[in-house]
């Protein structure tokens, strides 16, 4: 379960962040934005000719004392940035890989609407959701506040 | 409140959940056979609303429900909020039901939460003796989420028979029938004998959505008020309702080809704001055309630009469409198949005619029920036209449970061509098929075993052959250029070779490969025209054309084939030609006609592979010039870019100001 679910675009702008509220959000956006520097070095590590085989899966970009950052990239430098908390324990690899799959696959679904333009924010506008799945999708991955 | 896992998976997961409720969880559970069937629905509603969304959410339902066993937390989080108990209480459940512990919501968790959801809202304290108690099942007041809709009931064949006696008083005081999903309505008669039966339908009361939503309440209230005494006030707005689309699709032919005119076609009776999401058969037909002209095969797709154009020429904004969009596209593939284009056109119409959008897609908009239900207009005019209108179904309600039974059994036995019906769908056609047979289960106590026979009877109708003949035949009305016969060309389209080859078919002894369709070459055109006036006539002035282009002695040689290659008419015409001349008129013919004549017969066996060769050769030699068009087209663009460019850099140097200082 995740304390912060970002999506930032191929220029490194945010498409879609999302924390649960009841933290201050300032610091997610913060640990998110300094993730894509490791996002970045992990990329650039694998090389050029290794870009086919890179995996789209990061792993654990870096953790803090109460947090650790999880980083997956697309195909198409979409970077999806996910912060868990570190005391829940129960959360193993496979789990965040499987979570990341899921968003891929959700952020896939909304870029084949063809009224979403690729690098628009990925967001409820007024009363319809222009994503009501990718919501609804995230909210089941975030942690639930009772 | 039920999830898309079937009957049999809800009993199952029951009487494991009953087991291991009763096994594992701190405080043994017992739960009694209402309970259990409660629960089990929850909690397989839960889990399998775990995906959430409108259109992924079956198929997770699906995988989810019977895999595992854990009821996501978000939906659990839902169906504790809506019990209405104070936060803390369900704090304190939870806690007490060892989900926080375990992490998850195991069924074990999950039943004993529900219990003491169902102590707490008794008034006992939240405590784990509470749940040995004998309680009142809990109760939800929901709020929206369509997710289950589409799921329909498989378990109402359970709670048919009680269904009579809660229903008749039910709908005798008739409250708000649109208040109430009509789960909910038939989960209550399950609970109901079984709990404090008045006490349970006020509490089931769903927070009064807008009137544009749950297509299952329209349908229940056609199915249910019908074996019932005629539900006046549910006729009339079933009535109003058809009238409604019905009398929109006209106006919409009438005005909508290049715009979308905001058409106030509200229903006269406000007090039923039942929403048609039934596409009635004109529109469906509107729909059709508006397919067609976007897209002439009707089998295929519209891509997703172009559905974009089309569509925001509704002028309904941006979000919504995407909305829509997101609801009607079911498979997600970015494009739209006839049956998605019809769901998403109907709810633009609905929304411009200021219904609001639903949360989930209705289950008359599905792919799967469209494509089945609407094989073939005219089949499905008397179908519908009984289906939308309650009035006559109230006269004959055998009758339109039977048309339910079998459009939805058609449904179900239908190859559905172009759509992958998921399981999650199966199971909403067999719920749909289940509402349909409760009307008749109700009438006579029957088991499932009856409501098989029953799915039975319409199963050997006709109506399941005429509805795939009539698909079938739907799918050859596109169209499709007739196949062409593979002795003549494909491209020739005037040049009727047939007859070409008949004076030569004595010659031609040896069994020819039908010719491959290649395109004939490109001089062919003109000498074609003048092959559909006379047989022979073209042969001859091919000839001679043909002598004067090419080297007609070199081509002679393997092209010897009898005429019924014609593809090789560059190559072959004089051999044609010489064929033809031989038996026929002995006309100007090129002086290679004398050197054609030792030839056929020797070259006949060694020129079929040959013959394949030059075929490819042809091909190739065809698409490359075809390239090299294409090519310098390109090129050509590229230049006038160049140009453009360098002309735009001029200015920008004039404009650029010197800064000479």
């Amino acid at each position: 379960m995740a304390v912060c679910i970002a999506v930032i675009a191929k220029e490194n702008y945010p498409l879609y962040i999302r924390s649960t509220p009841t933290e201050n959000e300032l610091k997610f956006h913060y640990m998110v934005h300094t993730s894509l520097d490791v996002v970045d070095e992990k990329i650039s590590a694998m090389g050029k000719a290794l870009v086919d085989q890179r995996e789209l899966y990061l792993g654990l970009l870096y953790p803090t004392e109460d947090y650790k950052v999880y980083g997956y990239v697309t195909n198409s430098k979409v970077k999806f940035v996910m912060v868990v908390d570190s005391s829940n324990t129960a959360l193993r690899d496979n789990e965040i890989r499987s979570m990341f799959r899921k968003l891929h696959n959700s952020y896939t679904d909304v870029m084949c609407n063809p009224f979403y333009n690729p690098g628009d924010r990925i967001q409820s506008s007024g009363s319809v959701s222009l994503s009501r799945a990718f919501d609804n999708m995230v909210t089941s991955m975030m942690i639930q506040v009772c | 409140m039920e999830a898309a896992a079937a009957a049999a998976a809800a009993a199952a997961a029951a009487a494991a959940a009953a087991g291991g409720g009763c096994g594992s969880g701190p405080p043994p559970l017992l739960l009694s056979e209402g309970e259990q069937q409660c629960y089990s629905e929850l909690f397989a509603r839960c889990a399998g609303a775990a995906g959430g969304g409108a259109g992924s959410g079956p198929p997770e339902a699906a995988r989810v429900a019977p895999g595992t066993a854990t009821a996501a937390a978000g939906p659990v989080a839902d169906l504790f909020r809506a019990s209405q108990l104070p936060a803390e209480t369900l704090h304190q459940i939870t806690e007490l039901c060892g989900a926080k512990r375990v992490g998850y919501f195991g069924a074990t968790q999950f039943y004993i939460a529900l219990k003491l959801i169902a102590a707490a809202q008794s008034g006992l304290p939240v405590r784990r003796e509470s749940i040995k108690c004998e309680l009142p099942l809990p109760r939800f007041m929901m709020s929206k989420n369509d997710g289950e809709i589409r799921f329909g009931n498989p378990a109402e064949l359970h709670g048919t028979k009680v269904q009579i006696p809660y229903l008749t008083t039910e709908k005798n005081s008739f409250k708000r029938m649109d208040d109430e999903d009509k789960q909910q309505e038939t989960q209550s008669p399950t609970m109901s004998p079984l709990a404090s039966p008045p006490s349970s339908p006020p509490h089931y009361q769903r927070v009064p959505l807008s009137h544009g939503y749950s297509k299952l309440r329209s349908s229940a209230e056609q199915i249910h008020p019908a074996p019932y005494e005629a539900r006046q006030p549910l006729v009339q707005p079933e009535g109003s309702s058809s009238g409604g689309p019905g009398t929109k699709p006209l106006r919409h032919q009438a005005s909508l080809i290049r715009s979308f005119s905001v058409e106030r076609e509200l229903q006269d009776n406000s007090s039923y704001p039942d929403e048609p999401w039934r596409i009635t058969e004109e529109q469906r037909e509107y729909y059709v055309n508006q397919f067609r002209s976007l897209q002439p095969d009707p089998s295929s797709f519209i891509s997703g630009s172009v559905a974009k154009n089309f569509f925001t020429k509704s002028k309904l904004s941006i979000p919504e469409l995407s909305y829509i969009w997101e609801l009607s596209d079911a498979d997600c593939d970015g494009a739209l198949t006839l049956p998605e284009f019809c769901a998403a056109f109907h709810l633009i119409v609905a929304r411009k005619n200021g219904y609001p959008l639903p949360e989930g897609l209705p289950p008359t908009l599905q792919p799967e029920y469209l494509q089945a239900a609407f094989p073939k207009p005219k089949w499905d005019c008397q179908l519908f036209d009984s289906y939308s209108e309650s009035l006559p179904a109230n006269q004959q309600p055998r009758d339109l449970n039977r048309m339910e039974k079998t459009s939805v059994k058609d449904m179900a036995d239908l190859p559905v061509p172009t759509q992958d019906v998921t399981s999650d769908d199966k199971q909403a056609l067999k719920s749909t098929i289940n509402e349909a047979l409760s009307k008749d289960v109700s009438e006579d106590p029957a088991t499932s075993k009856d409501s098989n026979s029953l799915k039975a009877r319409p199963r050997s109708r006709s109506y399941s052959s005429t509805s795939i003949e009539e698909a079938m035949k739907r799918g050859e009305d596109p169209p499709t250029p007739p196949p062409r016969p593979q002795k003549t060309h494909s491209r020739a389209s005037s040049l009727d070779l047939n007859k070409v080859f008949q004076p030569s078919v004595p010659a031609t002894k040896s069994g020819l490969l039908p010719p491959p369709p290649a395109l004939p070459p490109r001089p062919c055109p003109s000498q074609s025209e003048q092959v559909s006036e006379a047989e022979l006539l073209p042969q001859l002035s091919r000839a001679p054309s043909q002598a004067a282009e090419g080297s007609p002695a070199k081509k002679d040689v393997p092209y010897s084939q009898p005429p019924s290659k014609p593809i090789r008419r560059k190559f072959r015409p004089e051999n044609q030609a010489t064929e033809n001349q031989e038996p026929s008129t002995a006309s100007s013919g090129p002086a290679s006609a004398a050197t054609m004549k030792p030839h056929p017969t020797v070259q006949k066996q060694s020129s079929k592979q040959k013959k394949a060769i030059q075929t490819a050769i042809r091909k190739n030699k065809e698409a490359n010039a075809v390239l090299a068009r294409l090519n310098s087209e390109l090129q050509q663009q590229l230049k006038e870019v160049h140009q453009e460019r360098i002309a735009l850099e001029n200015q920008l140097e004039q404009l650029r100001p010197v800064t000479v200082l």
